[in-house]
C-alpha cells in the first residue's frame, strides 16, 4: 500500500511541503531504521563471515578461513537435501492444508450471523497457544503410553506414531495445521471483509449460484490477501522448528533444515558449518519471499483497479 | 527460529554481564561461589554446599544457579556462558562425558596438584577417567551412577548372565509378562546402551582422542545383539522411542520382567508400583559372551571449575569440601546417588540406601567402562552414533555387517568433525 502511496506522489511536481514533510518522514522512520540494522543487518553479516571460516569453539586453535569449504559440506551433504526435502514437504503439505481450512473457517466467521465474537475468539485459540506447549499436547496425545489417540477405534493400542517417518511428519504436519490454521482464517477474513457486498447482490440479481459466486467474486478478489497469508505461512512453515524439536527431535528422518542448523550450531557449536546452514536457509526464505511478491505484484494493480 | 536463539545469546551475555557488575569484590566478607547445576530434586547439593559454606569459615558462600533437568540443555546453558567468557560462573555441575570437550576448549581451570591428591583419594579408576584429559585432572567427581540390571524375582529366580540368555528367557514368558525395558531413542541413552554393548564385547569406539577402535567382530557381536533386543517379540513396542522413563513405566506397569536403568526406579517403583517393588531385585549389566566380563555404564556429575571464574581458589577449595566421604554419604542419603569412593561403600548407612543391591552398585562402577569421551568432539561421536544406528530395529540380528559398516562411517566422519550431522 505505502509503495502504491509513493509511487504516486512521485508523478506529481514536489512542492516545498512535502519536500518538508518526506525529510520529517526520514527523520521518522531513521530510528527505526537504525535498530533494524542493528538487530538483522549486522546479524546476517556476521553470520556470513562466520559461514567463510573454520570456527568451532571446541578447537579454538584451529580457527581460520576456509573460503566456500563449509558451504561445499552442506550443499554435499545428504542429510541437508534430506531436509531441505522434509521442510518443503511440510511447508507445501501443512500450507494446502491450511488453505483450505482457513478459507472455510474464514467464510464461517465472516457469515457467523449471531455469536461472532465467541465463534471468532473460539477459532483463534489454537494460535494463541505457545508452539513450543501445543507440541507437547499432541506429543502426549500421540505418546502410546500416555496418549489417547491409541485407544480411539480402528488404531491399534501399540501404534508408535513417532517410530516411523511417515506416521511421525504426519502428526508433525496435523499439530502444525491445528495450529496455524487460524492465522490464515484470520488474513482471508481480513480480506473478505474489504470486498463490497453490492458486488454479491448484483451477480444474485443476475442469478449466480452460491458456487459460481465464490469462485467469480470472493476468489479473484481475495487474491492479494491471500497471496500475503500464503506468504506468510509458507515464510513460517519453513522455519519449522519447534514441533519436531519436542516431538521427535529430528529422529526417524524428520530433521527440517532449522533442527539441522541448530544441531551444527548448538550441540556441535561448529559457528562455521552452522553458519553456513544458516545463510542457506536465509536464502531459500529470501528466494521464496521473491516469487510471492513476483506474484503480489502483478495481482495488486488488478485487486486494487476494480475498486 | 535464528532470532530466537540469536536473542537468547544476548540475553544471557546481558544478563551474565548485569551479574558479573553486581558481583564486584567486596573487600572483606565472603566471596560468592555460583554453582551451575541442574535443580536435583532430593536437594542434596544445596544441604553439603550449606555445610561446605559454613565450614569455610567465611572464605566463601556457595549460591546456586538452576540449569534444565536435561543433560543436553544443561549443556547448552553453560557452553553459551562459557564460550561468551561470562566471568560469574564459578563451579561447574557438569555430566561426566564434557570433561575433553570443554577442558579442550579452555573453559575449565585444571585441578591444581594439591587438591588433585585430595579429590582422588580412594575414588574409584573408572570415574577418575572421567575427570581426566590428556592425562591431567579437570574436574572432580563428586557422585556417580550407573544401570543395573533390574528383574522380578517372581518371574526370572535367578537373573540371567547374558543377553542372549535374558531374550529366551522373556521370550520363554511371553509379551504378557515377560517384556524387557530399555533405552533406544535416538539421544544419549541409545549412545550408552551402544557403548556399554561394544565395551562389553572385548572392543571400543575409540582407541585415542582422534583414533577409531571399533574392531570388526566384537563391534559386529555388540551390534548383533542390540538387532536381537530390538527386534524381539519381548521388546517393548515403543522401543525405537524409549527412554528412561518411558522404561520406568513399561516396568512399573507389570508387563515386563526385564529392565536395564539406573537406580532411581527402585524409589520410584516403592511410590507408584508397590506390587512390583516387592518382587523387584537387581544384578549387574548383563555380559554380551559368557566368556567376557560385562562393562557397565558410568553417569554422574563432575565437578569443574570455570576458567573465567574470579575465585578459583575458593572454589577448588569447596570441591575438596563437597565430596568429602561424609558429604557423599549425605548424597547418596537423600538422593540414592551412588559416591564416587570406594571405602564410602564400607559404611553400614549404604546398605539401608541400596537394600541388597550395594554390592552389585558398587561393582558395577568399578568395572564400568567410560563413554569416548576423552574425545573433545565427543558430541560429534554421540550424534554420529545416535544417526548411524537408529532405530535399532532396522539391524540385522543375522547381518550386523552393513550396520557395521554405517557406524564405521559416521565415527569416522565424526572424528574428523567433517559434514553435517
Amino acid at each position: 500500500m505505502t509503495a502504491v502511496a509513493a509511487s504516486k506522489a512521485k508523478r506529481g511536481p514536489i512542492s516545498d511541503k512535502t519536500k518538508a514533510e518526506r525529510k520529517l518522514a526520514y527523520m521518522l522512520v531513521a530510528p527505526a531504521i537504525v535498530a533494524m540494522l542493528l538487530v538483522t543487518v549486522y546479524p546476517i553479516l556476521y553470520a556470513i563471515a562466520l559461514s567463510l571460516q573454520k570456527v568451532d569453539l571446541r578447537f579454538p586453535q584451529e580457527s581460520g578461513f576456509v573460503g566456500l569449504d563449509n558451504y561445499t559440506a552442506v550443499l554435499t551433504s545428504d542429510l541437508w537435501w534430506q531436509g531441505v526435502g522434509n521442510t518443503a514437504l511440510i511447508a507445501v503439505i501443512s500450507v494446502a492444508i491450511e488453505l483450505v481450512l482457513g478459507m472455510g473457517l474464514a467464510l464461517i466467521m465472516h457469515k457467523a450471523l449471531f455469536g461472532r465474537g465467541v465463534v471468532r475468539t473460539a477459532t483463534l485459540i489454537p494460535y494463541g497457544i505457545v508452539t513450543v506447549v501445543a507440541a507437547f499436547a499432541w506429543f502426549f496425545a500421540f505418546d502410546p503410553s500416555s496418549g489417547f489417540v491409541n485407544n480411539l477405534p480402528f488404531i491399534a493400542d501399540d501404534k508408535a506414531w513417532f517410530g516411523s517417518h511417515n506416521s511421525s511428519l504426519a502428526v508433525i504436519i496435523m499439530a502444525e495445521v491445528w495450529k496455524t490454521t487460524p492465522f490464515m482464517a484470520l488474513l482471508l477474513l481480513a480480506g473478505l471483509a474489504t470486498i463490497d457486498e453490492g458486488l454479491y447482490e448484483a451477480a444474485r440479481v443476475d442469478g449466480a449460484t452460491a458456487v459460481q459466486r465464490f469462485f467469480k467474486i470472493t476468489l479473484p478478489l481475495l487474491k492479494p490477501a491471500l497471496l500475503v497469508a500464503l506468504l506468510f505461512r509458507t515464510l513460517d512453515a519453513f522455519r519449522v522448528f519447534d514441533s519436531i524439536f519436542v516431538m521427535t527431535r529430528g529422529s526417524q528422518d524428520t530433521e527440517s533444515v532449522s533442527i539441522l542448523g541448530y544441531n551444527q550450531l548448538i550441540s556441535r557449536l561448529n559457528l562455521g558449518l552452522g553458519s553456513a546452514v544458516s545463510v542457506l536457509i536465509f536464502v531459500l526464505v529470501l528466494g521464496i519471499a521473491f516469487i510471492f511478491v513476483r506474484l503480489l505484484g502483478t495481482s495488486t494493480p488488478a485487486g486494487q483497479g476494480e475498486r | 527460529m535464528w532470532r530466537g536463539v540469536i536473542a537468547a545469546l544476548g540475553v544471557a551475555a546481558l544478563g551474565s554481564s548485569i551479574a558479573a557488575c553486581g558481583d564486584s569484590d567486596s573487600s572483606s566478607g565472603p566471596v560468592t561461589l555460583n554453582w551451575f547445576i541442574f535443580n536435583e530434586p532430593s536437594g542434596a547439593p544445596q544441604k553439603i554446599a550449606k555445610r561446605c559454606s559454613e565450614q569455610s569459615n567465611g572464605a566463601y558462600r556457595i549460591n546456586f544457579e538452576y540449569l534444565p533437568s536435561q543433560a543436553d540443555q544443561q549443556r547448552e546453558q553453560l557452553v553459551r556462558r562459557l564460550g561468551a567468557e561470562d566471568s560469574s560462573l564459578d563451579l561447574l555441575g557438569m555430566d561426566v562425558v564434557w570433561t575433553g570437550e570443554f577442558a579442550n576448549a579452555g573453559w575449565l581451570k585444571p585441578v591444581p596438584a594439591s587438591t588433585a591428591k585430595a579429590v582422588s583419594e580412594n575414588v574409584f579408576d573408572s570415574v577418575l577417567q572421567t575427570a581426566r584429559f590428556k592425562d591431567r585432572l579437570y574436574t572432580v567427581p563428586i557422585w556417580s551412577n550407573t544401570t543395573l540390571l533390574w528383574y522380578r524375582k517372581d518371574r526370572a529366580p535367578k537373573p540371567p548372565k547374558t543377553f542372549d540368555e535374558m531374550i529366551d528367557m522373556a521370550e520363554k514368558l511371553g509379551p504378557e509378562k515377560g517384556r524387557f525395558q530399555l533405552q533406544a531413542n535416538r539421544y544419549e541413552g541409545l549412545v550408552v546402551l551402544v557403548n556399554q554393548l561394544i565395551e562389553s564385547a572385548g572392543t571400543s569406539v575409540l582407541a585415542g582422542p582422534t583414533q577409531m577402535k571399533l574392531d570388526k567382530a566384537p563391534t559386529e557381536r555388540a551390534l548383533s545383539i542390540l538387532g536381537r533386543l530390538s527386534n524381539s517379540s519381548a521388546a517393548p513396542p515403543n522401543v525405537s522411542t524409549s527412554t528412561e522413563d518411558t522404561a520406568r513405566l513399561g516396568f512399573e506397569g507389570g508387563d515386563s520382567t526385564f529392565m536395564i536403568n539406573y537406580p532411581f526406579v527402585y524409589p520410584s517403583a516403592k511410590e507408584n508400583a508397590p506390587d512390583v517393588f516387592k518382587v523387584m531385585a537387581a544384578a549387574k549389566f548383563p555380559q554380551v559372551d559368557a566368556d567376557k566380563p560385562s562393562k557397565p555404564p558410568i553417569g554422574g556429575i563432575n565437578l569443574g571449575v570455570s576458567a573465567f571464574s574470579k575465585h578459583p581458589e575458593e572454589a577448588f577449595a569447596a570441591t575438596e569440601c563437597l565430596i568429602k566421604p561424609e558429604n557423599q554419604l549425605e548424597v547418596a542419603k537423600l538422593g540414592g546417588l551412588p559416591p564416587v569412593r570406594s571405602d564410602v561403600y564400607d559404611q553400614p548407612e549404604i546398605d539401608k540406601i541400596y537394600p541388597g543391591f550395594a554390592d552389585v552398585v558398587r561393582d558395577s562402577i568399578q568395572s564400568a567402562a567410560p563413554r569416548p569421551s576423552q574425545s573433545p568432539a565427543y558430541q560429534d561421536l554421540s550424534l554420529a552414533i545416535q544417526r548411524a544406528l537408529h532405530p535399532t530395529t532396522k539391524i540385522d540380528a543375522r547381518n550386523p555387517t552393513p550396520a557395521y559398516d554405517k557406524l564405521r562411517d559416521y565415527v569416522e566422519k565424526a572424528i574428523k568433525r567433517e559434514g553435517l550431522l
